[in-house]
């Protein structure tokens, strides 16, 4: 989701791929194998360099990755999980995707593992993950291997030069009023993504969406992209960003507002928790001088977002103790320890276990942002996310299958607002229009 | 490839040429036989499958809904709005980025056709932009030159001692895609017309010279009609190129304020609609008016291939 993906990456890794589909790569393998399909994001390529070492020595169950990014993982996903190829035993798969998946019974449910796995702990992962992984059945069709949520970042230096405080849930009128004192020629108020994408700006504004009464669709199917809330918010976060955002906000996404706080450019950020990690690195100049508070409500009591990389088991594959097996490992407690203690505990997939935030040697790493970030997932509504009733699941996204495409070209237009070329309100009829489109679809099932 | 071994009737002395004719023929075209299909399969195949895609109802997230859906892609793809005006932005975005470039290039390659010190040097410098990998190019421009906070625009306009501190690409999205595109493509044209002015007769200008004319008269009636399939190559050879930049618009804007263009929109419908079908449809009717306009520009461009008469 926060990830910057490069054309060129994508298609020599779409090569690769094909090339590897071409020689037949993948499929088969021993009894003892499983073949397990990745997204290329760093704490993947963390598993990755360990899984020789520990998992297949001690199980001597051989794992055969393959790992793409992004959108390359869901097309390949999507065509060998529709077609139950079996190709793939497992599959990392987000929050967005796992109800769908398991609505077209692509996904082997996970309940009878869980239940034999005691070691496992399936009580240690947090509620509101657990839950997003849940199918409409009740069964549990993915393992997370790291969660995050949103919330708000600021530099506490600057807030007590300029003596502005924060409280620990701030309102979104506050933080516009703390943006407005805290800004200086040099430093602006606050960074908010501006950047087309569903992924990129269309997720934290959804999520004040939420917060200010406003949904996408109603439970019976009603578009409400131009309805007072959904203008209200959209208003409100358009202009924050073009009175007191960074400069070139159309174009900031993840990336440019991490560097534009690790630069020192902007006094606050709303973004993922992930981000506080980057932000306290060893090297980030900002390291120490920051504070955290939960994401910004109007009429909710939690408005921060949840978003979870997991592990599914395809319905098809003859190898689904196995692939549990790797699942468990993957997941479990071990492997952060493992992780802690091979590469550094700030590099401990976090954001999924209870028990994470138990741990002594993480707490020093990330003492600073961890019961924030913990306290944000944990407050997360993936199936009520505002104040009224959803038709599909999820907090920043609507988790059905058109999603991605009516965020984005939604996007592109409230990027235009942000840009001051089209007003928000041409940018929401214009959205409504494409949102009724979709909605026509469900509304006779 | 059978060898004609016609008996020949003794009342006829001409030696039958067509038989003959025709072993020739396909002794000199055997070999590349294996070429040819090589090339079909390679080029022409995945069209094929394109074009049967184009015809079906396929959303990779829907895979109970999937078949034939006839022409319902190609009425999307035509009715929709997004689509239209990503042809228009196709067509400012490929004609204002040739134009410019040529122009800018032609000046260059007039200046680079004089010998001075250190000529060599400037061109290779000159050269340089082209050789850089578009994406990396596109993202040079988005954050050393035009990014608001620290780029080097801006840096230069405080340096100046300027207190405006303009969002490059938020105002002006498009002329900051064509831009970073001009800076790519004018070596391509210098390079191109610097070829034309090389193989310049230099007689009629030292003879215009002597009967007193001057440098413009010698450029508006000597050089600029040598130059003029020049120009119209360096036209075409850019056009096909630049209708097919992504990176660009990718890149800088993510295709938002309106600068989504043709290829854009196709992966936009591919990757993030996952709209298989209407993707293929999009990408079919692009192949289609580019032959169509291809054909055109070619047929402008064939007098390179034939003998000028002066």
């Amino acid at each position: 989701m926060s990830s910057i993906r490069t054309l060129g990456a994508a298609t020599a890794v779409l090569l690769l791929a094909s090339a590897c589909a071409g020689a037949g790569g993948g499929g088969g393998g021993g009894t003892d194998s499983v073949n397990v399909l990745m997204v290329n994001n760093p704490q993947m390529q963390d598993l990755q360099k360990l899984t020789a070492d520990n998992f297949t020595k001690d199980t001597g169950i051989k794992v055969n990755f393959t790992v793409l990014p992004e959108n390359d993982v869901r097309d390949k996903i999507s065509q060998d999980f529709s077609s139950q190829a079996g190709q793939y035993d497992v599959a990392t798969i987000s929050n967005y995707e796992t109800p769908m998946y398991a609505k077209n019974g692509w996904l082997a449910p996970m309940d009878d593992f869980v239940a034999k796995d005691s070691a496992f702990d399936q009580a240690d992962i947090l509620e509101p993950i657990k839950q997003s992984l849940t199918a409409a059945d009740g069964k549990v069709y993915a393992q997370p291997f790291y969660g995050e949520s949103s919330f708000l970042m600021y530099r506490k230096d600057i807030f007590e030069a300029k003596g502005v405080t924060l409280p620990e849930k701030p309102t979104w009128q506050q933080v516009a009023e703390a943006a407005q004192k805290v800004a200086t020629p040099e430093v602006r108020g606050i960074c908010l993504r501006g950047q087309p994408g569903w992924g990129q700006v269309m997720a934290p504004l959804t999520t004040v969406v939420n917060t200010f009464g406003g949904t996408w669709f109603t439970k019976d199917w009603q578009a409400q992209v131009n309805a007072p809330e959904f203008k209200e918010a959209t208003k409100f976060y358009v202009d924050l960003v073009r009175n007191h955002g960074e400069a070139g906000a159309p174009q900031a996404g993840f990336a440019e507002c991490l560097n534009n706080m690790t630069q020192g450019k902007v006094a606050m950020w709303y973004d993922a928790t992930v981000a506080a990690g980057l932000l306290e690195a060893n090297d980030s100049p900002v390291k120490g001088k920051l504070g955290f508070t939960q994401a910004p409500v109007v009429k909710t009591d939690s408005s921060g977002w949840l978003y979870t990389w997991a592990f599914g088991i395809q319905k098809a594959s003859k190898k689904q103790e196995n692939a549990w097996k790797f699942i468990s490992w993957a997941s479990g407690k071990g492997y952060e320890e493992l992780v802690g203690k091979n590469l550094g505990w700030s590099k401990l997939p976090d954001g999924k276990r209870s028990s994470t935030y138990q741990r002594p040697e993480y707490k020093q790493s990330s003492g600073s942002f961890s019961a924030m970030a913990e306290a944000a997932i944990k407050s997360a509504k993936p199936l009520n996310p505002g104040v009224q009733e959803r038709p599909a699941p999820g907090i920043q996204f609507v988790g059905i299958p058109e999603f991605t495409d009516l965020g984005t070209q939604v996007s592109q237009q409230i990027s235009s607002a942000i840009a001051g070329a089209v007003s928000v309100d041409e940018a929401l009829d214009n959205g409504q229009g494409l949102a009724e489109k979709v909605a026509a679809k469900y509304k006779g099932q | 490839m059978a060898v004609m071994t016609q008996a020949r009737p003794d009342t006829d002395d001409r030696p039958p040429p067509v038989p003959r004719k025709k072993v020739n023929r396909w002794a000199t075209r055997a070999p590349l036989l294996p070429a040819l299909i090589f090339l079909i399969i390679v080029t022409q195949l995945p069209f094929v499958a394109t074009l049967v895609i184009s015809f079906m109802k396929w959303n990779s997230l829907d895979p109970t809904n999937r078949g034939f859906a006839g022409i319902d892609n190609y009425v999307n793809v035509f009715t929709d709005p997004d689509l239209r005006s990503s042809v228009v932005n196709t067509i400012v975005l490929t004609a204002s980025v040739v134009l410019i470039s040529l122009v800018l290039g032609l000046g260059l390659a007039l200046l680079l056709d004089k010998k001075f010190a250190g000529r060599g040097l400037v061109r290779t410098l000159l050269i340089a932009p082209f050789l850089v990998v578009p994406v990396a190019a596109a993202l040079i421009w988005k954050h050393v030159l035009y990014n608001p906070e620290y780029g080097l625009f801006n840096g230069i306009l405080n340096w100046l001692g300027f207190e405006a501190q303009p969002d490059w690409i938020s105002s002006m999205p498009m002329t900051a895609v064509v831009l970073s595109l001009v800076w790519q493509w004018t070596p391509f044209m210098m390079l191109i017309l610097l070829a034309g002015l090389q193989s310049k007769p230099v007689e009629p200008v030292e003879a215009a010279t002597i009967d007193g004319a001057s440098s413009f008269q010698i450029f508006r009636y000597l050089t600029f009609p040598h130059l003029r399939q020049y120009l119209e190559l360096g036209g075409l050879l850019g056009s096909i190129y630049v209708v097919q930049n992504f990176d660009a618009v990718f890149t800088i804007t993510s295709g938002g304020l309106g600068t989504a263009n043709l290829p854009y929109m196709i992966y936009q419908t591919f990757y993030q609609a996952h709209e298989y079908g209407e993707a293929s449809a999009a990408g079919v009717i692009v192949v289609a008016g580019s032959i169509i306009i291809a054909t055109f520009a070619l047929r402008t461009v064939s007098s390179l291939f034939k003998e000028e008469k002066r």
